[in-house]
């Protein structure tokens, strides 16, 4: 550290320089905005996948922003939760659009989120040295289902009230502590005052203090390492006289720009929800929301909102009949490890022993289907965290993979996608079976990832990156 | 934890457990209501026939204002018994009183319209036809019966206006069980005739609904018409940022 030295402009400087100067020298104010946008260079090769980056942030931002003038109005109490969203919708001024801009924005914080992890999973966006920014990211993920689920009781009303029920439940099967668990969770027998009290106070201000700590690990590992983009090849290996990669632009102004016509298309289709249909068809804002919520009468159809569908589908497909696919299946994915794995004797042994465990607790008569169920329906989330280990594919991005590769990423997604609508329907037979098939192909595409990502023959990978200018 | 074991075996393992409570019968569409009589005139049906046992919570009479009508026309015709203008629609009928009277305790009804909307049809046409379908029924406590809400607690209320009717009943054979008959509504049959005939009934209840769907959401047109601005504000402004990125990445070779 040296010694403090103040920065001497002329006297007749512009009165904003010096105030930048005398800021400056106390904090780094520039250096903060050169590196994390104003000089962080970006590859120019960006498409429309990389809008949903900055798009979630704005989100976010809407998010806090449009919650804080529902707080000011809103009771967490169960006799007046109901009411105070009610009277939001009518008495406040604009309330009605606060309302509808939070409900909204909660859907499309998702719909962003699934697209910013997919662009992820097709350009390979999460390979080394990315792995933190994937795992910060997965972290962010997890917080915001987290503060769904929370902010989703608080309007009291019966899909709000018999959701939380049920998936309060869900702890309820684990064994030995999993009751005293789900009754420390609602703090009563059933979800009430309690509960709503607590949930308010996650959804306001815990999760959300820990969701902008994510973000901003999230961006300070990516301006660390750097972007990558659709070819999947770093800009940095090509480095200009200017000691930045050729290919690369700064963030400001081209991606300032490119990023401000993403928001305004983003703004076109939120507002025309927002103004035009805020319920969605039933899917943003459920019809059986507006019954206010009443412990004695349960709803005959109880579903999550649309963006946990495809997991709660995971956790509705385990039967105990399906127990016995999952039993052989992980069976032969054991024995398959052992032929083709380059594991060491070790780590196979390791794995064989823990599979040996979990078929035995697969048995009927050890622990029931409820519970897999839920172990299945977590799994299904955690498993994404794993992707920068087990995808070995030599190439990162799919525009290098063999064609078939797009085939196996589009079966994952139809499977995905037939998950969340599965979820949000009355199981029947034929749907139970339909949600076991895709449960299972979801669970493939991963744990047989480190072999098929090696597969094919892949295409020659360019030294810069492709682009066509404007 | 018994309860916990079977909600989630409702949920997990019962297929078809659809609306149980709920008749199957067809919506009628609710007639589309927007001119400012109909829903002053839905305002009076809604505040005589409703509000005696039925509360709308979150509603302040004032708010009626928004549907031209001015205080003073509020006071004088739709308050009864010493509310002030200012006041929420609420209603003196004890809920324990309601609950030994009718069996259940009447809801609220500030936001009914939103709350029954279904794949079956929108919340007003659920009401509109839920209202049209009262029948005399002796086996039920309060005499009336309906084809929306089987054995409803709920009394038909509106009977002065459309009168007594009873229902017809076929017996056909049912056709997911062989040997086994069903019974199929066939019909109503007007024993006693009402103040209206069944055109004029049809009108008012379409009236009483397109109010109660206006009280759901007071803002709703304001929301559209708001929204036809923004929409043209945010496309002007989507391509005024396309063409500002354009001529940045022009220098982008």
């Amino acid at each position: 550290m040296g010694a403090f030295k103040e920065t001497k402009l002329p006297t007749d400087a512009p009165a904003a320089d010096k105030a930048l100067a005398w800021v400056d020298d106390r904090f780094p104010l520039t250096k903060l905005w050169n590196d994390q946008w104003g000089k962080y260079y970006a590859p120019k090769n960006f498409n429309i996948w990389y809008l949903f980056g900055s798009l979630a942030m704005l989100v976010l931002v809407l998010q806090i922003v449009t919650g804080i003038f529902l707080t000011m109005h809103y009771k967490p109490d169960a006799t007046l939760a109901f009411g105070s969203v009610e009277y939001i919708m009518k008495e406040v001024p604009w309330g009605w659009l606060v309302r509808y801009m939070h409900s909204t924005g909660a859907s499309a914080f998702f719909i962003v989120v699934y697209l910013h992890m997919t662009r992820g999973l097709i350009y390979g966006s999460y390979r080394k040295p990315r792995e933190l920014i994937w795992l910060f990211g997965f972290a962010i993920f997890l917080c915001l289902m987290a503060e769904a689920f929370f902010g989703y009781l608080l309007p009291w009303g019966q899909m709000s009230y018999w959701g939380a029920q049920v998936i309060v439940n869900l702890f309820g099967a684990i064994p030995v502590i999993g009751n005293d668990l789900s009754l420390w969770i609602r703090g009563d027998y059933v979800v009430s005052d309690a509960t709503l009290n607590r949930f308010f106070a996650f959804h306001v201000i815990a999760i959300p203090l820990v969701l902008l700590g994510l973000v901003a690990a999230h961006l300070i590992a990516l301006h660390e390492v750097g972007s990558s983009n659709p070819d999947g090849i770093e800009v940095k290996d090509n480095l200009g006289p200017d000691g930045h990669g050729i290919d690369a632009i700064p963030s400001h102004p081209y991606y300032t720009t490119k990023d401000l016509f993403g928001v305004s298309v983003f703004l076109l289709i939120y507002s025309a929800i927002v103004f035009f249909a805020p319920e969605m068809g039933g899917y943003f804002l459920e019809y059986n929301n507006f019954l206010p919520a009443d412990s004695l009468k349960t709803p005959s159809h109880i579903a999550p909102t649309w963006y946990f569908t495809p997991f709660y589908s995971v956790l509705r497909a385990t039967t105990s009949d399906f127990m016995w696919v999952v039993m052989a299946g992980l069976a032969a994915y054991v024995v398959f490890i052992w032929l083709r794995s380059r594991l060491s004797q070790k780590t196979k042994i390791a794995i064989t022993v823990l599979a040996v465990v979990l078929e035995i607790g697969m048995l009927p008569q050890v622990l029931d289907a409820k519970f897999w169920g839920v172990v299945l329906f977590g799994s299904a989330v955690v498993i994404l965290a794993l992707l920068p280990w087990i995808d070995h594919s030599p190439v990162r991005s799919i525009r290098y993979r063999p064609g078939w590769h797009k085939a196996v990423y589009g079966v994952f997604f139809v499977a995905f996608l037939v998950l969340g609508y599965l979820g949000t329907q009355l199981p029947t037979a034929a749907f139970t079976l339909l949600a076991q098939a895709c449960t299972l192909l979801y669970f493939s595409f991963f744990l047989l990832m480190p072999w098929w990502s090696t597969w094919g023959r892949f295409k020659p990978v360019p030294d810069r990156v492709t682009f066509t200018p404007h | 934890m018994i309860f916990s074991k079977k909600l989630l075996a409702i949920l997990a393992l019962l297929p078809g457990f659809v609306f149980a409570n709920e008749g199957t019968v067809q919506l009628d569409r609710a007639p589309e209501r927007s001119d400012i009589a109909s829903l002053q005139n839905g305002a009076k049906l809604f505040v005589n026939h409703c509000l005696n046992c039925h509360s709308a919570s979150s509603m302040r009479y004032n708010r009626l204002r928004d549907l031209g009508l001015t205080e003073d026309q509020i006071k004088n015709n739709l308050l009864f018994s010493g509310e002030k203008v200012g006041d929420m629609m609420t209603v003196a009928l004890r809920p324990a009183d309601a609950k030994s009277w009718f069996g259940a305790v009447p809801p609220d009804l500030t936001v009914i319209a939103r709350a029954k909307s279904s794949g079956a049809g929108s919340g007003a046409d659920y009401l509109y036809t839920y209202l049209r379908t009262f029948y005399k029924d002796d086996a039920r406590p309060t005499g009336w019966n309906n084809l929306v809400v089987p054995n409803v607690a709920m009394p038909h209320v509106l009977w002065d206006l459309q009168g007594v009717r009873t229902i017809k009943m076929v017996e056909e054979a049912d056709p997911h069980e062989k040997g086994k008959t069903m019974h199929r509504f066939d019909g109503f049959e007007q024993v006693t005739p009402g103040t209206m005939t069944p055109q004029q009934f049809d009108e008012q209840v379409a009236d009483l609904v397109a109010y109660m769907s206006w009280m759901a959401e007071p803002t709703r047109d304001l929301r559209k018409r708001l929204g036809a601005i923004v929409l043209l504000f945010l496309a002007l402004f989507a391509f005024l940022a396309w063409r500002l990125n354009e001529s940045y990445w022009k220098d982008v070779k």
